[in-house]
């Protein structure tokens, strides 16, 4: 069976590692924090200035200056410090975050990503997408194998204005996880039950099959 | 040197004319001048080109400004909560230039330290990159980007003495330091206003040097999405 969207999220904090700096994008990321394992030391980022991002406030706590970069209400923690946003985006495009979860509209083969605009739709922005898929270390996308029309969105060539040109080093979907280097796209997990040939019916970028998958 | 005034017109006097470049600094609706955003409605003036992360909601922030059509074109990173604006650039009424939020950052705080442009990364390869300088370092990538300054900067800050020395709250940060920097003249509103010396010179955020007008006023501050955890009995949430 696919996994569904908590048990991508749930995969997607597997990424996590003790005492990494991450930025989690608006949507599905959001909820990768609710599965980073309570022994593990890793410290959030938001991009409008904060490192040590806490949980949402109880309705007492509540305080307008204090919103992550989705504009929702937060907390601080006990390690929290706030900066501008050009000292923010210093951390992020100089390479100081390790990890960055985003969401995609497609991914390419050769990591190319599309997130921001749809040409003739209402264009919203790109917010700090294009700087987070710059300059953080590690960029993780996490997004449905296929679009709501079931059109494929791991493709050989973006079709969308880029975010950014082979930046995407790992993609989850419901139906896997995938690795993008210099050899290309590589299959290198399954979700339960989801076969090889599903997979690949549901996929238009070429891909390898790691060792030890779908045997 | 007491640089105070007694509200956001006064503060405004002038400095505003036609076609003027603002930049307001917030992100969201968080740490926005509201004071000065609503002198700016009342004053008329127009056809002005605002330089801000985001542009407000229907009714409150730059919203303010586009419902009045005082605005003639933005610069921003993101402006999805805003129907009025979305109608108005659908109309052609509006023009729209987006920067990713790092490089606007970036291209203000150049422009306020005396930098004409510098080269980054973020873009290459995407239409934002189109018709700018490619420079490679190391065997990477990167496009020229230049430094942005503004006729008037209006910034918000927590607190603020009559020096215009400012410290900021929490993510009320954000735009408002590196604005301050890149007005021509910049304008700062604060939420308390205190003598000389009220304030710690290691906790001064921004110097008193890039703020040559302030006012205090209250703030509405309002929150576009309010998420809270409901309160487990006998539980706190954990700090670490």
């Amino acid at each position: 069976m696919p996994w569904t969207r908590p048990q991508m999220a749930e995969r997607a904090a597997r990424e996590m590692r003790d005492g990494y700096y991450v930025n989690l994008g608006i949507g599905i990321p959001t909820l990768v924090a609710n599965y980073i394992p309570a022994d593990m030391d890793v410290t959030l980022q938001s991009e409008n200035g904060m490192l040590g991002m806490g949980p949402f406030p109880h309705d007492d706590e509540v305080d307008a200056d204090l919103i992550n970069a989705g504009k929702q209400t937060i907390t601080e923690l006990k390690r929290t410090s706030y900066f501008s946003s050009a000292d923010s985006f210093a951390m992020i495009r100089g390479g100081h975050i390790d990890l960055s979860i985003l969401g995609a509209m497609e991914v390419a083969g050769n990591g190319d990503l599309a997130n921001w605009m749809i040409p003739g739709k209402m264009v919203k922005g790109m917010g700090g997408a294009m700087d987070l898929v710059a300059g953080v270390k590690k960029v993780v996308v996490i997004m449905d194998h296929n679009a709501r029309s079931g059109a494929a969105k791991l493709l050989k060539a973006c079709s969308l204005p880029l975010t950014g040109q082979g930046v995407v080093d790992r993609v989850i979907t419901d139906l896997g996880v995938f690795d993008i280097d210099d050899t290309g796209l590589t299959l290198v997990e399954l979700a339960p039950d989801v076969t090889l040939e599903e997979v690949r019916e549901r996929t238009e970028a070429e891909f390898s099959v790691a060792e030890g998958v779908a045997v | 040197m007491d640089k105070s005034y007694p509200d956001a017109v006064a503060a405004l006097d002038g400095l505003l004319f036609d076609g003027m470049t603002i930049m307001a600094g917030g992100f969201g609706l968080c740490g926005i001048p509201e004071n000065l955003i609503t002198a700016l409605r009342d004053s008329g003036v127009k056809d002005l080109t605002f330089i801000s992360n985001n542009a407000g909601v229907d009714d409150f922030g730059l919203g303010l400004l586009l419902h009045t059509h005082q605005i003639k074109k933005m610069v921003s990173s993101y402006v999805g909560e805003n129907k009025t604006f979305e109608q108005q650039y659908l109309d052609g009424e509006l023009e729209l230039e987006f920067n990713p939020q790092g490089t606007l950052a970036e291209r203000i705080r150049a422009g306020g330290a005396g930098i004409p442009g510098f080269y980054t990364k973020t873009g290459v390869g995407t239409i934002i990159a189109e018709g700018k300088e490619h420079k490679e370092f190391d065997g990477e990538t990167y496009i020229l980007e230049t430094g942005l300054t503004a006729d008037l900067a209006i910034v918000k800050a927590w607190k603020g003495d009559r020096a215009g020395n400012l410290v900021f709250r929490k993510t009320a940060r954000n735009f408002n330091p590196m604005m301050a920097t890149a007005g021509k003249v910049t304008v700062a509103e604060v939420e308390e206003l205190v003598e000389v010396g009220d304030l710690e010179p290691d906790g001064i955020h921004s110097p008193g040097i890039y703020v040559q007008r302030i006012i205090a006023g209250a703030h509405e501050k309002r929150i576009e999405q309010r998420t809270i955890t409901e309160r487990e009995s006998g539980t706190e949430r954990e700090a670490g």
